[in-house]
């Protein structure tokens, strides 16, 4: 009970509302972070994914790097990555950048291969030309899934971009995980995680939004995001 | 004029869709490819607008070879309508519509305004321009479909079983609607369909096709009833069967026409 306690005076400290180390500042950090990690990530993965899912040419490529970029131990490319290029938030975005990638992709991909193939032939045969196809029939139907991919990639580096405190520097929310813990200050801890939390439902109801706007007034058959 | 000269259509996977074909059909009438399911309809219909490349052969327009010309170009050129009309779910009917104008480079203004026009003389309510394809019956998305196809006043019009998924009623009136159409716009049409009295009601000419698109005969509706060219298209036709050899027969006092079976199919007019 006295965890839950001092987190409540925790969270409520306006010690803990100012400053560097406060929590609109770790916040504004960890959206930061989040964000380029996810621009990053999509102007790699998008144009593959629309790619792969127009053409449908390497298509098991794109499925099997999915997968094994999903199994990849966030912890251990995230050292192996600051060997490389040292402490700073750089290991850190490349690390969740690699985390991104695969929700991105196929996001992307599965999105375009959920169109109708007889939609986008006919589209085809009253003189849609390859690149209109893509932008004025299969992106727009595809766009439930590929905000969906947007969806699952940005809860993941939101919830991940913790990481980013474990090498010194700047460090977003996660400072108060790594931080808290080295000195058994659990209250610190578990508020950092409620605010993680919190910024991870606020960001997902506005992603729900998003893929409703994306349906329009359309009549809605697309399939949901699995 | 479209011409099929000598054409020939293998695909990837071996399948030989068309074996040797060739054919003259006249400009402003309606060419009927009719034959059972597989025998390569489609396949012939798709190589005018070179949706399918022939293996071999050529297919001209005009007397000009469809393959020395720019695909998107010559299918923006041709009217295609097809089953389940393939219209596109997210955009309105007055924008699927209004589509292909805008694909020619017309501005949004006349090409609504001519989506309008060309709703109205397919006989689809105005009311209806502002819903979704998934919001009509099949009955109004076909007349979209053909709406679409007519919208920028194409010389050519393909069709590929625009009316087959739809009820027996519906199919009439939309048969009813287009040959109406054909009587005032005087397009070369091309349309595919596997029943045999929808091809006698609608062609000028009417191509019987045997797997591999083998023409089994060539002509009008009533050549064709008249002559039947082998046992193949008596069968086709229903010939043998006797639905289609017809005699009065007088009952109760009036004259009526029966099949071979007896069965009662109308009566004489006088
Ligand atoms: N893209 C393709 N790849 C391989 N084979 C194909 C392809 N398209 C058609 N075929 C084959 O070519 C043959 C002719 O097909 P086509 O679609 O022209 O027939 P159809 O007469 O239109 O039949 P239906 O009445 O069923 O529409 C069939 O055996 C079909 O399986
Ligand atoms: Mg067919």
């Amino acid at each position: 009970m006295s965890v839950l306690n001092d987190t409540v005076d925790w969270l409520g400290d306006s010690a803990n509302w100012s400053g560097d180390d406060g929590i609109p500042h770790r916040l504004a950090q960890h959206l930061d972070y989040t964000a380029l990690t996810v621009v990053i990530a999509a102007a790699i993965a998008i144009p593959i994914g629309l790619w792969v899912g127009h053409t449908g040419r390497l298509r098991g490529l794109a499925v099997i790097s999915t997968g094994a970029l999903r199994a990849l131990p966030t912890l251990g490319v995230l050292a192996y990555a600051s060997l490389f290029s040292g402490i700073g938030i750089k290991p850190a975005i490349f690390t969740l950048v690699l985390l991104a990638i695969p929700p991105l992709l196929a996001g992307a991909y599965a999105g375009l291969e959920s169109v109708n193939r007889q939609t986008i032939d006919a589209a085809r045969a009253i003189g849609m030309t390859e690149w209109q196809i893509l932008r004025k029939v299969e992106v727009p139907l595809a766009l439930p899934l590929i905000i969906g991919g947007f969806r699952s990639a940005t809860l993941q580096v939101v919830a991940t971009a913790t990481v980013a405190a474990y090498i010194p520097g700047p460090g977003g929310l996660g400072r108060y995980l790594i931080d808290g813990l080295a000195v058994s200050d659990y209250a610190r801890i578990v508020g950092g995680s409620v605010v993680v939390i919190a910024l991870a439902l606020v960001l997902d109801g506005l992603f729900v939004i998003l893929q409703r706007v994306a349906l329009g007034s359309r009549p809605s058959r697309t399939p949901t995001v699995a | 004029m479209i011409e099929y000269r000598s054409i020939g259509k293998t695909f990837a996977d071996g399948t030989e869709a068309v074996g040797d074909f060739s054919l003259q059909l006249p400009s402003r009438t309606t060419t009927v490819f009719v034959g059972s399911s597989g025998c390569g309809k489609t396949t012939l219909l798709r190589m005018v607008n070179r949706m399918v490349d022939p293996s071999h052969g050529q297919v001209l327009i005009d007397d000009v070879d469809v393959a020395t010309r720019n695909k998107v170009e010559l299918r923006r050129s041709i009217g295609y309508v097809m089953q389940e009309a393939g219209l596109l779910p997210h955009r309105k009917v007055i924008d699927n519509v209004a589509l292909m104008m805008r694909l020619k480079g017309a501005s949004k203004k006349e090409a609504r305004d001519r989506a309008h026009e060309v709703l109205e003389t397919v006989g689809l309510d105005s009311s209806l321009a502002n819903r979704y394809p998934a919001q009509l019956s099949g009955g109004q998305q076909q007349r979209v479909g053909v709406a679409r196809g007519l919208v920028t006043d194409p010389n050519i019009l393909l069709m590929d079983e625009p009316f087959g998924a739809v009820d027996p009623i519906v199919r009439d009136e939309l048969q009813q609607e287009l040959l109406r159409l054909q009587r005032e716009l005087d397009k070369t049409i091309v349309f595919v369909t596997h029943d045999i009295d929808e091809a006698f009601l609608l062609g000028d000419q009417v191509v019987i096709l045997k797997k591999g698109g083998e023409i089994a005969q060539v002509g009008s509706p009533a050549d064709i009833l008249a002559k039947p060219a082998n046992d193949f298209v008596s069968s086709f036709i229903g010939l043998d069967k006797g639905r289609r050899t017809l005699h009065v027969e007088e009952r109760n006092g009036t004259r009526i026409v029966v099949d071979e079976s007896g069965k009662a199919t109308g009566v004489l007019a006088e």
